[in-house]
């Protein structure tokens, strides 16, 4: 989230598309709940089914799935058209001014650089034009032909009110009431808050999905304000931590990057990621991008991390390609895979294309489950009569489960959706034999080390030089961890501005991330939580509940990343001369000689208004972007592809249908489904009463959602002679399920350019362990196909064929 | 289950004069259905505060599980889609589908049906604070508290053939808590005090309500059974779309048969039998059996 989950009560508007808060995410909603009781907010609601959030809202829409970017394409041009925008805040604060380059084109539904043998993108031409002075072209009138601001509109033209009521379901007047609504959050004083989850990144465009609405916010001038912002809904406990600590096979702690096979040298590494300001004053951050890399190697690796070895630089593993779980699993497949250690994971749940898993985790050597619970993963080769139909004697995978203990059973932090890490405290020891998952680590390392010691290898060095300091090596404890996260100074860190003075002695524990340094005499293992564990104490077991400001902003309670800040981009809620632009969303200003506030400023604290550095200080050139330049591989504009399985053709430009830039192997092209034989549009999704595939475990949840269901309009079940709670069919290209059906007026058909379409709702959270009656996965239905920046699956539009079962088993 | 530190207004079957020195306040559950969500945590509270585990059933083609109110499912949420006529975006009034999630339980009577009807002495009870309790240990099974429910809440146990309801929490109540599903409510939907200030709050939400658009707003809290102690905001006013009775009251019967008439009827009809048993053995003489009739048994 760029705000936080209690800042959801000072909006104007709770907009929800690509996410069900209410259902998924019960306890934020209370939120929402606040924000519509007590600031008189209007809740919007977009989704391809009405949902429990929908009844609650005061406008509820229903999409077709996969069509989010037309809505949203059709609101920017509503926007522009209608001069609803924040015109200050726009020229200043975003890229609206900056002039693209001549050669950047968008015809017929392909960007410019689309390189059709290789598959992909080449992004040159998707930048800034550079000026004789290095820096990019601007054009404050707004009036160049190739300003970002002109472009905006010419791409967006096309989302006429009839192309969006074509292409998503919705019918005008209703698309014109929302974006109406929506338009109204441009005043100053008046702001909308977004909501999103998995509904918005599951598809081939998951990543365009979520610029769309963050252009939308920069159009109204609603990022960085009290009761604005984008916020991702995250969809576990601790989703949020594990991306903040890089648990990604591309990502280093704190967003930094693992290096590509061309990054030979430190140097190298270096230089492509300390961006340079891109226009005069600017601060660009990631300037800074060498400290945190340096402190993290010296928190990794210790005394073995020097300036001689390039602070252990050659210690870290090359990518030749991204191994996101997709290519994992299509390696897995191939038989490329020997042995698969998952850790708090159910890929076999999770992951779509069930049987194209199954054969993968069949041709394994081994496979480790570290889990509480006994997961699918871990009992693939199970014969379940028709919910897994395996031969247990053809699969030879050896399969070692490894019980790890629950979060009520470890202390430890979790970082929640608005970036606040709280501190937990154990309350119960594990049952059994089963470990924390720091101790199962822990012994694993430290036998594996052992062997390497013993036999050495071809390069033991990674392994041999890691810094392992703890008391019990064997047994890491949380507090160890979380300090070492936090990093500490390992001399002594002169005051630049008062060399007799001291940042931080040796061996104290770092205040900031402001103090790491470069040449080895700071650690730090994550540079965004610096600041979670200081001299002062464990900063996340902090539960003041204190509301000074009034705004729910409560600065000591737990810590939030970066900085104790709790609402990014900040500086943004003031005009360029440091007035907040609404008096009664005061977040920080400018107080003579530095910013203050009632948050942590998110800017350089000294900088004085006249200066002109803009607020968005991640950002090379300082604003936010309109234009994503070349960091989007599908575009640097959002635009409507379908799903790659879909009811309809592209009614923007029919012979690009879905996006070319889509992860999709070679392999499975030939399991993708066409409207002719599965005419119908699925989506999957949680419940309320389960999470995932643990609370099956429990016997509440199991009383509370027992049986696997399939939810379809009563148009659809009485053509197909269903009845409610009869026994369904659900076909895809990839496999069949077997449900009960549950036919409903929340979901119905829709009028896609004059040809009617069904969506047919799964829900995810049944298998064949735990306490509800058995049930097939859905991801036995879902397409092997990611977003094209993050690989994410398609789970939320596929195709597939309804019939009733007639056969009772 | 009675709790001695509750003070008993009313008991089944019983003449016992209350207790009258304390000075206790009236309670009540407010459940704002316009602000719930239907995420069952109430369901999951009452559940692991009172030790109850239903079974595992099926899905029956709704969100409702357990399908009903069950001795050990005692709330439910309902779930009812409705398209009523609403104002549209173009001004005009469309059919718009809304909905409707109700909390299904006990409403604890200020005048409770079940407790009027109950023939066994104490096996209901009303505490001073309004919450009406079953003592299981009381019970006969007889079904009569389901009978006189105007409310269809009773639920007998298959195992020891006793009735069970929402306790309102009392034994949390008694110690100054609130019920395990207030608690856990994440969205205030349900809340917690004194039924006056239940009722303020009420009002104050049927304001609000009002100035959304929800003209027909309205508070139920029916007069037909003295007020209730579970009293509910309905954004749409009609009890009826909620499948709540509009004009719930005891039955005619029930409260005949516990009134002071029946009981007057009751005891003048045994006095009457009884002198009439004198007259006749007055008039007739003991009843005895003749010889011949014996022999021929």
């Amino acid at each position: 989230m760029t705000n936080h989950w209690v800042d959801i009560k000072n909006a104007d508007v709770v907009m929800v598309m690509g996410g069900n808060p209410a259902e998924a995410h019960p306890c934020g909603f209370k939120w929402v709940i606040e924000a519509k009781a007590h600031n008189k907010a209007k809740l919007v609601v977009i989704d391809p089914r009405f949902t429990r959030t929908a009844a609650v809202a005061d406008v509820f829409a229903q999409i077709r799935p996969g069509a989010d970017i037309a809505f949203l394409g059709g609101v920017i041009r509503h926007l522009l058209e209608k001069d609803a925008i924040h015109k200050e805040y726009v020229s200043s604060y975003t890229n609206a001014a900056f002039v693209v380059r001549e050669d950047y084109k968008f015809d017929e539904g392909l960007f410019s650089g689309w390189d059709e043998a290789g598959n992909k993108y080449d992004k040159a031409t998707w930048t800034y034009e550079t000026g004789a002075d290095g820096f990019a072209v601007v054009d404050p009138t707004l009036q160049h032909p190739r300003c970002v601001y002109q472009l905006l509109k010419q791409h967006f033209a096309r989302y006429t009110p009839q192309v969006v009521e074509d292409i998503t379901g919705i019918p005008q007047a209703k698309f014109l009431q929302i974006a109406d609504i929506i338009a109204s959050t441009a005043a100053p004083n008046r702001t909308m808050t977004h909501l999103y989850a998995l509904g918005w990144t599951q598809h081939t465009v998951g990543a365009q999905n979520i610029r769309a609405m963050a252009m939308i916010q920069l159009l109204l001038g609603n990022v960085g304000m009290a009761g604005g912002g984008v916020n991702a809904l995250r969809g576990h406990s601790n989703i949020q931590g594990l991306t903040d600590l890089g648990l990604l096979s591309d990502l280093l702690p704190g967003y930094m990057t693992v290096p590509r096979e061309n990054d030979t040298d430190l140097d190298t590494y270096l230089a492509k990621r300390t961006l340079k300001p891109a226009r005069p004053g600017q601060m660009s951050y990631w300037q800074n991008y060498p400290k945190f890399f340096v402190s993290m190697q010296k928190a990794w690796f210790g005394k073995a991390a020097t300036k001689e070895n390039a602070w252990a630089y050659d210690f870290l593993p090359k990518l030749d390609k991204v191994y996101d779980v997709l290519t994992v699993m299509e390696l897995m497949f191939q038989g490329k895979v020997n042995g698969y250690v998952c850790q708090g994971f159910n890929p076999l749940a999770s992951f779509p294309h069930k049987q194209k898993l199954i054969d993968g985790l069949s041709k394994l050597k081994f496979l480790v489950t570290i889990d509480p619970l006994a997961t699918e993963t871990s009992t693939f080769w199970k014969n379940m009569g028709d919910i897994n139909d395996v031969d247990p004697t053809k699969i030879q995978t050896e399969v070692f489960r490894l019980p790890s203990g629950c979060f009520a059973e470890e202390d430890g932090s979790l970082v929640n959706s608005g970036r606040t890490l709280q501190w937990h405290w154990k309350a119960a020891d594990p049952p059994a034999e089963a470990k924390a998952d720091t101790e199962i680590v822990g012994e694993l390392f430290t036998r594996i080390r052992a062997l390497y010691q013993k036999e050495g290898g071809t390069f033991p060095d990674p392994i041999l030089g890691l810094a392992w300091d703890y008391k019990i090596p064997n047994k890491p404890s949380p507090d160890e961890i979380a300090r070492e996260f936090n990093g500490k100074a390992l001399g002594d860190i002169p005051d630049p501005k008062d060399k007799t003075k001291t940042l931080a002695k040796a061996g104290e524990q770092l205040a900031t991330f402001a103090h790491l340094q470069d040449d080895g005499t700071t650690a730090c293992g994550n540079w965004l939580f610096c600041g979670s564990w200081t001299q002062a104490g464990n900063n996340m077991a902090r539960r003041d509940p204190s509301d000074p400001s009034g705004l729910g902003l409560t600065p000591a309670w737990g810590w939030s990343w970066p900085a104790n800040r709790r609402i990014l981009y900040n500086r943004a809620s003031a005009d360029p001369a440091g007035k907040p632009w609404d008096p009664k969303r005061k977040l920080i200003w400018w107080a003579g000689e530095k910013w203050a506030g009632n948050d942590v400023p998110d800017f350089k604290i000294d900088s004085k208004p006249e200066e002109g550095m803009s607020p968005f200080i991640m950002n090379p050139e300082g604003v936010g972007r309109l234009f994503g330049t070349d960091k989007m591989a599908d575009g640097p504009f959002p635009e409507h592809y379908e799903p790659v399985e879909s009811p309809s053709a592209n009614a923007l430009h029919p012979k690009v249908g879905h996006t070319p830039a889509a992860r999709i192997f070679k392999g499975d092209r030939g399991n993708m489904g066409k409207p002719d034989e599965f005419p119908y549009a699925a989506t999957t999704y949680r419940l309320t009463e389960h999470f995932h595939f643990w609370s099956k475990h429990t016997r509440i949840g199991a009383v509370l959602q027992p049986e696997l269901f399939v939810e379809l309009d009563e148009v659809l079940a009485q053509k197909k002679g269903i009845k409610n709670g009869d026994r369904i069919q659900v076909r895809s290209k990839r496999g069949r399920i077997v449900a009960k059906a549950m036919v409903t007026k929340r979901i119905k058909p829709l009028k896609i350019a004059g040809k009617e379409v069904h969506t047919v709702g799964i829900p995810i959270h049944w298998g064949w362990e735990g306490l509800t009656k058995p049930g097939h996965l859905a991801n036995t239905l879902t397409p092997f196909v990611g977003d094209a920046n993050v690989q994410t699956p398609e789970f939320k539009a596929f195709l597939v064929d309804v019939e009733k079962v007639l056969d009772r088993a | 289950m009675a709790l001695q530190s509750l003070d008993v207004k009313q008991r089944s079957a019983s003449t016992t004069v209350p207790p009258g020195v304390r000075e206790t306040l009236e309670v009540a559950k407010l459940i704002d259905v316009s602000k719930c969500i239907g995420c069952k945590a109430c369901q999951a509270a009452c559940m692991e505060w009172n030790d109850l585990r239903d079974d595992v059933g099926i899905v029956q083609g709704f969100y409702d599980n357990p399908a009903d109110l069950t001795d050990r499912s005692w709330t439910v949420m309902r779930f009812y889609e409705e398209e009523m006529p609403l104002k549209g975006p173009a001004g005009g009034t469309e059919n718009v589908l809304q909905w409707l999630i109700v909390k299904d339980g006990c409403l604890h009577c200020e005048d409770p049906g079940c407790l009027r009807a109950c023939p066994a002495p104490g096996a209901i009870v009303q505490y001073s604070n309004g919450i009406v309790d079953f003592a299981q240990e009381n019970c006969i099974g007889c079904g009569y508290c389901q009978t006189g429910c105007p409310f269809n809440i009773p639920r007998f146990s298959a195992k020891d053939q006793k009735a069970y309801k929402c306790t309102l929490c009392s034994d949390r109540v008694a110690v100054g808590l609130a019920p395990a599903c207030v608690k856990t409510c994440p969205t205030q939907a349900l809340t917690f005090g004194s039924k006056e200030d239940m009722l303020d709050l009420a009002g104050a939400r049927i304001t609000e309500l009002k100035e959304r658009g929800f003209d027909k707003a309205t508070v139920y809290d029916p007069a037909g059974v003295k007020g209730t102690h579970v009293v509910f905001v309905l954004p749409h006013g009609d009890p009826a779309l909620y499948r709540l009775p509009v004009n719930p009251e005891v039955s005619p019967l029930v409260a005949m048969w516990r009134s002071g008439v029946a009981k007057t009827l009751g005891v003048l009809t045994m006095v009457a039998v009884v002198v009439g048993g004198i007259f006749h053995y007055m008039k007739v003489g003991p009843l005895e059996v003749k010889d011949d009739e014996a022999k021929e048994t």
